[in-house]
């Protein structure tokens, strides 16, 4: 296990300086994640419009770098995707972390593709899974309009 | 005994040769001589305690109360009794719980804003009753400000509770003077001794509390077993905690009578082997004697906070003149989680997050930190070891 692959000069960029950080404007789903283990705390904002697709979307909490990191690049990614797509995106970083499976190009921008793959190193340090898994939990619940805060040490 | 041998006599590190282990506050490792006598207490001497008339079970009885006996004599409780429960937080629940009887609305309840929440969410419960709880405030450097305990302290007051070591910044409470201020207003105290035993001289005699809450598994000896120790005066006053069998006298239809002693408060199947190998780890702490651990986990408190401080960028949870074998630190601009990730490649293991203090963090305006604690067979090596790593994460992370 190379720490370098855990922190790579991508996450530590996201993890200091994230990106759609605070509330975006015309936020119409909103969910809370917790890690009562760790503190880790984050409130996911998004506006999806009338044709299911995800607007605009943000973040706000506190974490580990993997945790705000992980936050910030499911932001960049998601913004622009429709629900749909969205659901598949979660579901495919599940398995990348938890089964080290490769994401698929198929719906990714180069860049895209690049950061979101970024995150697979997680997977080889148990110990952070669920730094990493917090931010998509909240965002599934955000998509399904969840009003009690998910709890990641419950769900992972 | 040397440093070395002291080392040798725990397993853990033949098995884990390069772990470096600076969580003893979290849990101490276990000598050799605990893990044999739960064994042969297990292969060969185990039965249930207090139940059986035949041999067997006598012996196991007999070894149960020899330990109650030797952990008494330990802490100088004579004016007491030990009660076994399952660990420190069922301690202090057991007291809050029993004594929740003597509240009633509008009394109050003084802790510190130091409490692990084991001493804060079973006196929390009682809010139901509608009784209020003060806190001691915490000063810049993690003190408790002694100074307030006139004022807060009132006609309304009817018990205090206080942490003895900060499992956070490592602070060693006022406790003595909490005591005498409490016998002046005849106010029972009950104290979290759970990182004091076994890295401070305990001597309850001397302390004169009402009630000590401590740790079996904080103390090399096995997990699964707490420890109460109460003024003699409250066994009789308090009610049962836990019903069952082992602390009744007699039941029938109607009516029950409970157990006197602390039999009416060891309710069901105790850890029989787990206590009996308790007081291998008690004798183990008394052969090397108090006054050579403190001695020996000061120093290496002492060495790593002065190693650490130079070190840029580098932030203390607290500065206590009193410190015992623990304390705590940030690496500004770098979360203690990915801290401990580090730390962990280069097999150190120490605790990162809050400690089960949410109050004194908030109170420090941080919401994690990295705890470094020290027991018996810690070395420099081990602090040189940490200094590298904090180095290294520095590097990882881009910092100066």
């Amino acid at each position: 296990m190379d720490l370098k692959e855990l922190y790579q000069d991508l996450i530590l960029d996201h993890g200091k300086k994230p990106r759609n950080f605070g509330k975006c404007n015309s936020a119409n789903h909103d969910a809370k994640g917790h890690n009562p283990l760790c503190g880790d705390n984050i409130h996911v904002y998004l506006n999806l419009d009338n044709n299911k697709k995800v607007k605009d979307i943000s973040f706000e909490g506190s974490g580990c770098a993997i945790s705000v990191a992980s936050s910030s690049i499911m932001t960049e990614i998601v913004k622009g995707k429709s629900e749909k797509e969205s659901r598949e995106l979660l579901n495919s970083f599940f398995k990348m972390i938890k089964e080290g499976d490769e994401i698929k190009k198929v719906g990714l921008t180069e860049d895209e593709h690049i950061k979101f793959s970024s995150l697979a190193g997680v997977g080889r340090f148990p110990m952070r899974v669920k730094c990493a898994t917090l931010s998509w939990h909240t965002l599934r619940a955000a998509l399904d309009n969840e009003k009690k805060p998910i709890n990641s040490e419950i769900i992972d | 005994m040397s440093l070395k041998e002291i080392k040798s006599k725990f397993p853990i590190f033949k098995s884990n040769k390069k772990l470096i282990y600076l969580d003893t506050a979290n849990s101490a490792q276990k000598p050799k001589v605990v893990a044999d006598v739960m064994d042969d207490f297990y292969r060969n001497k185990y039965s249930n305690i207090g139940r059986g008339v035949y041999s067997l079970a006598g012996i196991a009885t007999e070894a149960y109360e020899q330990s109650r006996l030797t952990i008494k004599k330990f802490v100088n409780g004579i004016e007491g009794e030990i009660i076994f429960t399952k660990n420190s937080t069922e301690s202090i629940n057991l007291v809050a719980n029993c004594f929740s009887k003597f509240l009633k609305e509008g009394d109050e309840i003084l802790l510190s804003e130091a409490e692990h929440h084991s001493n804060y969410v079973p006196w929390h419960f009682l809010r139901k009753n509608k009784v209020n709880i003060k806190f001691i405030p915490l000063n810049a450097d993690g003190e408790l400000d002694i100074n307030k305990i006139n004022s807060l302290v009132t006609n309304k007051t009817k018990i205090i509770s206080i942490i003895h070591i900060s499992n956070v910044t490592g602070h060693t409470s006022p406790i003595k003077k909490i005591i005498e201020v409490a016998k002046l207003k005849k106010i029972p105290v009950c104290i979290d001794g759970t990182q004091g035993v076994g890295h401070v001289n305990v001597n309850l005699k001397e302390l004169d509390c009402d009630f000590y809450a401590f740790s079996s598994h904080k103390m090399y000896g096995p997990a699964g077993v707490g420890l109460l120790y109460m003024k003699n005066k409250w066994l009789d006053q308090f009610d049962p905690f836990l019903g069952g069998g082992g602390m009744i006298q007699n039941v029938d239809l109607k009516n029950i009578t409970y157990a006197s002693g602390v039999s009416k408060f060891e309710a069901g199947t105790m850890p029989s082997a787990e206590v009996v190998a308790l007081k291998e780890a008690v004798q183990f702490i008394d052969q090397l004697k108090i006054k050579n651990i403190i001695n020996h986990e000061q120093n290496l408190t002492n060495y790593a906070l002065d190693k650490l401080s130079k070190i840029n960028n580098i932030e203390f949870v607290g500065t206590p003149s009193l410190k015992s074998s623990l304390f705590s630190f940030n690496i500004k601009g770098i979360h203690s989680h990915d801290v401990s990730t580090v730390f962990d490649q280069d097999h150190i293991a120490v605790r990162a997050g809050h400690h089960c203090c949410q109050i004194l963090h908030k109170k420090m305006n941080i919401v994690s930190s990295i705890r470094v604690s020290f027991g018996i067979y810690n070395n420099q090596q081990d602090v040189d070891a940490l200094c590298d790593s904090v180095k290294k994460c520095k590097k990882l992370f881009k910092l100066n």
